[in-house]
């Protein structure tokens, strides 16, 4: 059963312990800057809201990566930047509908959530759990998956 | 089945990956006219700025990846189609036939009509080839001049910029990518440019090249450039002449309909050298961009087998180009729609800027400069159509409130109630 | 290590920002954030200088575990000479600015003379540039926040500004960031608006490593936040109720001040509490408290998100009052409140956005107008003094039109804006401002809790809770439970809990987590993360070492040991009720005996033999 990153947006304090750890993970210092993952604060309803990739079958990112830099991850089934090929081209951050690939200005290439490799430091540091790593199954990532296919750009007619 | 794709950049290659996937005994033929394997053309900038070696521009980084897959790679050229026999004429003077053809040609780069573009040290910046021409004389210090400052010369200007040349920009238009970004942010670009050393001549001509090395570059302002190496980026114009003759209407690209298949049955076009239909306006223009390559390969390969039929509901136009540091996208509609509302944030002095155009509570178009975090939510918020409700006239007020007006409607987290109806 | 090593200079007269290496000596002996920019300040400010004057400096201090993952690692101080007090002002911050400003690179900003017009600092990373302010002066700390957020078109933009009340003169204005929280005591915004800098705006992508053994550090978090998670205290306490998880406590030891410390029960105090907060409202259906929040980094969550009812008379009309914000902290709900006589809930979080939007100390503001209301009481102000309003014991209406007034400085606000001291002064009553060394007393009755008695007397900022937090031993048993009405042994006591709390303040962790760790649980993070041996003994001694330096900038300042003291009330009117009633302060008894657990002479001075001990600067 492949595990999927479940997000309960009710239990966040807004900490921001998951960007300081998938910052930690993927960059080796604390930077919330530079984090695949973010917390987004309501301030007027009262509300934070983890935010991350959610490995969309659709893949736009991949799709639209012009030199085969973003690959599918066998056994995770996250699309994964492969550093040494993205020459910084920023297509996919522009294709990816939910904003979660980002430019790192610094390196000169693309970062996106890659669950860790199967481990998601954000999960294990989340002292709430608002953040999981729990079957996809249960995720209900539905909802945001209806919403991705919704970016499509064809229809399928009825046979 | 029996396919064959004319043309092996990203969408010949896309739509026969997608064939190969859909109709596993096919057999399909991919033909392209330059001797590297199927490449990007538009990682060859980063080629040029040393981010990587040729085979990094490679669509597939694999050598057995064609093979592995059964997709015969031909270096060829096809010289006509025959829509009556349904086969193509190649170069080397073989015919080959089709079931289904795609027209996957894309582009050339179109020379102005002046003395001196075939003089050795004038080029196009399109191929690897081109590539390895100008690389050859783009040495730190080598005066260079580059024609045209649109998407494509802008992508030039940040990779001869790495090189550490001696650049000059000239551009007929009155800014930087007109046809991208607005009078305010496209401003902004040349000023960016500028304090970084690249003199940047807008409403200006090059009126012809003379000379060996140097050349000597004569504008329309009465100027004479001294030049090592000029470059030419003044446009692009659908790779077509071949099919002179076959009955496939084209304007100037191929006329498709929305299956991507053309006036000619059987015959498909896709990428940049299809008039392919636009989400925000639903006419039937080229948009010259990798993600509707991509788009057009997928849709027409599929509906290029037999059963199938996916409808293509138009791609959208946007773009994102990094002029030496300063990123700048835009999305679909960015200069607005009748009837609609827009908002502006406009920073000159830090090179910021945000603009959103609205029709009733949905986003339509975007123009920003200097924003990189989670910019692909335009294009989510664009093509969903997702009605923002409250969040529309929070974004009139900030529009630096766009993710959180994103994640709010997406998200369900009760902010709005229009969010996946 | 942990330290960026960098100080940024800002010269306001000249307009000068400029970089500087940290002085990596001091750090070893000072820690960070409060105690090493306390060594700044000792070194670089005549203690004697005027605090709302050119000569006086401010310092935005983060510690070398601010903007790491370990709990609460998001704290930054501001220090200065404080304009309420004349001593040495250091007030402690949670939100995100501080961790901002050490991913931007640094440890600490200096900020020194002033500028002729209105200007903010902004940070991006390496580059820091003075900006004016022109259209920043006059607005309120969440303005100033909004307006800076779009004209730098950056979500992320992080913001520490002063308000009005700061730019009219109010002695305890603080400096907010995040919207909602402050470094709130002691009027260091005050000072920074003195010296024309409205605020801080900052963006670090830079990040914080320079961990010297990052995963004996990471192991170290981790296990942390588990004791945290696990305490009774931090682990629920908090993050349900928050601080006011005390306001019924507190009350039951008849140690909750009220009506101006006449009392130490009030009333309504359960309509006021933490519980209240959860209670759904009648009127509209919504309880008081929306969500606990986090400060960063922090896995204990205790912010208070809060609304108020839009119906309440405080913000009818007043649309922009409607959403969420920073809600009621205990010390808060208790200076608006009990000390007030206010019962009503919506009214003091009404207050309390003022103060957190026009950049005021909820304490030092309630208690001054809980000392304006016992005047009016007493007929030594009328309508006359206050411009027509009734200054009623209990009165929402007053609250809410003070703090209102305060905000901006008009009228009468302008005399509440003084302090409470000064307030009592003015209209020939001292001996009714409660304070010590001119600031205002927090939450705990020191004839119901003496150790806090003696706590108040000898803090270094003027009266304060968190200079030595006994309550925590007296009332909660931890570490250990000690007779809270009874003076023996509290002298040590206080003296512990000051030298503890004083390193802890310099770390860049929050205090809060000291009910669940001790040194002996913050040791392993300084020493897995930064250069050098620490263990808890030494951070023990370091934080004497800083206790005695802020000491010693005091007395140089000219505070006396006269001024170890505590208000006439406390000291000679018995407690009327509760387990207390009967007794008063003991600090007489307690005094003598804290001067000799801290090696000072009688007048109040350091000894050689102290200063020679802790390698105090001569």
């Amino acid at each position: 059963m492949q595990k999927s990153l479940h997000i309960d947006p009710g239990k966040c304090t807004g900490c921001v312990q998951c960007e300081l750890a998938c910052s930690f993970e993927n960059e080796g210092v604390f930077n919330t800057a530079k984090s695949r993952i973010k917390v987004f604060t309501f301030h007027q309803e009262g509300r934070f809201v983890p935010y991350t990739c959610t490995q969309c079958d659709e893949a736009w990112c991949m799709q639209a990566c012009p030199v085969d830099a973003i690959v599918i991850n066998a056994k995770t089934g996250s699309k994964d930047i492969i550093e040494d090929r993205c020459v910084g081209c920023k297509v996919c951050t522009i294709a990816c509908p939910f904003g979660t690939v980002n430019y790192n200005q610094d390196t000169g290439k693309v970062i996106k959530c890659d669950l860790c490799g199967g481990d998601p430091a954000c999960a294990s540091a989340c002292p709430t759990a608002a953040i999981t790593y729990i079957d996809a199954d249960t995720t209900g990532l539905d909802r945001m998956r209806a919403w991705a296919a919704k970016t499509d750009n064809t229809a399928q007619a009825s046979a | 089945m029996n396919y064959v794709i004319v043309g092996a950049g990203p969408a010949g290659v896309i739509a026969a990956e997608t064939l190969r996937r859909m109709d596993a005994g096919a057999s399909i033929q991919l033909i392209g006219d330059e001797p590297e394997p199927p490449y990007s053309r538009m990682a060859i900038p980063y080629c040029l700025m040393g981010r990587v070696a040729e085979d990094g521009t490679y669509l597939r980084k694999s050598d057995r990846h064609f093979d592995g897959l059964n997709i015969e790679v031909i270096n060829d050229r096809v010289l006509s189609v025959s829509a009556a026999a349904a086969s193509v004429a190649l170069g080397s003077g073989t015919t080959i036939s089709y079931d289904r053809l795609l027209v996957a040609t894309g582009s050339t780069p179109i020379s102005p009509p002046i003395e001196g573009m075939d003089l050795p040290g004038v080029h196009p910046c399109w191929t690897l080839a081109d590539y390895r021409n100008i690389a050859a004389r783009a040495d730190k210090g080598a005066k260079v001049v580059l024609m045209g400052a649109g998407f494509i010369g802008c992508i030039i200007l940040e990779a001869l910029a790495a090189r550490g040349v001696d650049l000059t920009v000239v551009e007929l238009e009155n800014r930087m990518v007109p046809r991208m970004m607005n009078e305010a942010s496209g401003g902004l670009i040349k000023r960016w440019c500028e304090q970084r050393g690249v003199r940047v001549l807008t409403s200006t001509r090059v009126e012809g090249i003379t000379g060996g090395n140097p050349l000597a570059v004569s504008l329309s302002n009465g100027e004479t450039l001294i030049a090592n190496l000029v470059i030419s980026a003044t446009g692009v114009a659908p790779n077509t002449q071949f099919l002179e003759g076959s009955n496939v209407d084209i304007d100037p690209g191929i006329l498709v309909n929305e299956c991507l298949e053309s006036s000619v049955a059987n015959l498909f076009a896709a990428g940049d050298v299809a008039q392919g239909r636009d989400f925000s306006t639903g006419d039937y223009t080229i948009q010259a961009i990798q993600p509707t390559a991509v788009d057009h390969g997928r849709v027409a390969a599929s509906n290029m087998t037999s059963g199938h039929e996916q409808l293509h509901r138009g791609s959208l136009n946007m773009n994102v180009l990094d002029t030496m540091g300063l990123v700048s996208t835009s999305f679909g509609a960015w200069e607005g729609v009748s009837g609609g509302e827009s908002a502006e944030l406009n920073a000159p002095d830090r090179f910021k800027y945000l603009n959103l155009q609205f029709h009733d509570d949905v986003l339509v178009g975007a123009n920003t400069l200097g924003h990189i975090n989670h910019i692909g939510v335009m294009r989510g918020l664009i093509q969903t159509g997702l009605h923002l409700g409250v969040w529309k006239d929070r974004l009139l007020d900030n529009p630096l409130c766009l993710m959180e007006a994103y994640v709010a409607a997406t998200q369900g987290v009760g902010l709005t109630t229009k969010a996946l109806d | 290590m942990a330290w960026t090593n960098k100080v940024l200079r800002v010269n306001l007269s000249e307009g000068t920002c400029k970089s500087e290496p940290l002085n990596t000596e001091w750090a070893q002996d000072y820690i960070g954030q409060r105690g090493l920019a306390t060594r700044y300040m000792v070194e670089e400010v005549d203690a004697t200088c005027d605090p709302l004057g050119p000569d006086n400096k401010l310092i935005f201090a983060t510690g070398p575990l601010t903007g790491t993952m370990a709990s609460t690692g998001g704290r930054y101080s501001v220090i200065t000479k404080g304009p309420l007090t004349g001593a040495i002002a250091c007030s402690n911050s949670g939100g995100f600015l501080g961790a901002e400003l050490k991913s931007a690179g640094w440890d600490m900003v200096i900020l020194e003379g002033k500028s002729d017009k209105p200007v903010y600092l902004y940070i991006e990373n390496e580059e820091a540039q003075l900006l004016s302010a022109d259209d920043l002066w006059g607005k309120s700390v969440w303005e100033t926040d909004e307006l800076l957020h779009k004209k730098h078109q950056d979500p992320q933009l992080r913001i520490a500004a002063c308000g009005r009340s700061a730019e009219t003169g109010c002695l305890y204005a603080g400096v907010v960031n995040d919207l909602h929280r402050a470094a709130g005591r002691s009027g260091v915004g005050t000072v920074m608006a003195s010296k024309n800098l409205k605020a801080l705006a900052v963006r670090g992508t830079r990040g914080v490593g320079n961990i010297k053994d990052p995963a004996r550090f990471m192991e170290t978090a981790r296990e942390q936040k588990q004791v945290l998670a696990d305490h009774p205290v931090t682990g629920e306490g908090l993050p349900t109720l928050g601080t006011q998880v005390l306001m019924n406590v507190i009350n039951e030891t008849g140690a909750l001040p009220t009506r101006n410390m006449r009392e130490v029960k009030f009333d309504g105090a359960r309509k006021i509490s933490g519980e209240q907060m959860l209670e759904v409202r009648k009127t509209d259906g919504r309880p008081n408290l929306t969500t606990n929040a986090a400060c960063f980094g922090c896995t204990i969550a205790c912010g208070r998100i809060s609304t108020i009812d839009q119906g309440h008379f405080t913000v009818e009309n007043k649309p922009q009052y409607w959403g969420n914000s920073g809600g009621l902290e205990y010390e808060a709900a208790w200076a608006l409140g009990a000390d007030t006589g206010v019962d009503d809930l919506d009214a003091l979080t009404y207050a309390n956005f003022l103060c957190n939007e026009d950049g005021f100390d909820p304490i030092s503001f309630g208690s001054t107008v809980a000392a304006a209301m016992e005047l009016f009481d007493i007929g030594a102000i009328s309508t006359k003094e206050t411009g027509g309003m009734e200054f009623n014991f209990g009165s929402a209406e007053a609250l809410a039109w003070a703090a209102e007034k305060v905000a901006t400085g008009e009228g009468f606000g302008a005399d509440l804006a003084l302090g409470s001291k000064r307030l009592c002064e003015k209209y020939g009553h001292p001996e009714l401002s409660m304070t010590v060394k001119g600031q205002e007393f927090p939450a705990y009755d020191p004839r119901g809790i003496q150790g806090m008695g003696l706590t108040y007397a000898t803090s270094n900022r003027g009266a304060c809770h968190l200079r030595s937090y006994t309550v925590s031993s007296e009332i909660l048993g931890i570490p250990e439970k000690t007779d809270p009405l009874v003076t023996d042994g509290k002298a040590g006591l206080v003296k512990a809990f000051q030298d503890v709390t004083a390193a802890w303040d310099s770390t860049g962790l929050c205090l809060f987590t000291s009910f669940a760790w001790s040194l002996e649980n913050v040791a392993p993070h300084m020493d897995s993360a930064c250069e050098g041996d620490w263990d808890a003994d030494r951070l023990m001694e370091t934080g004497e070492r800083i206790w005695n330096l802020e000491r010693d900038f005091n007395m140089r300042a000219g505070l006396t040991a006269a001024d170890d003291t505590l208000p006439k009330r406390l000291l000679e009117e018995a407690a009327n009720t509760g387990p207390a009633e009967g007794k008063v302060s003991g600090l007489a008894e307690m005094l003598p005996e804290y001067y000799k657990e801290r090696g000072w002479r009688q007048d109040g001075n350091l000894s050689d033999e102290t200063r020679e001990r802790l390698r105090l600067p001569g």
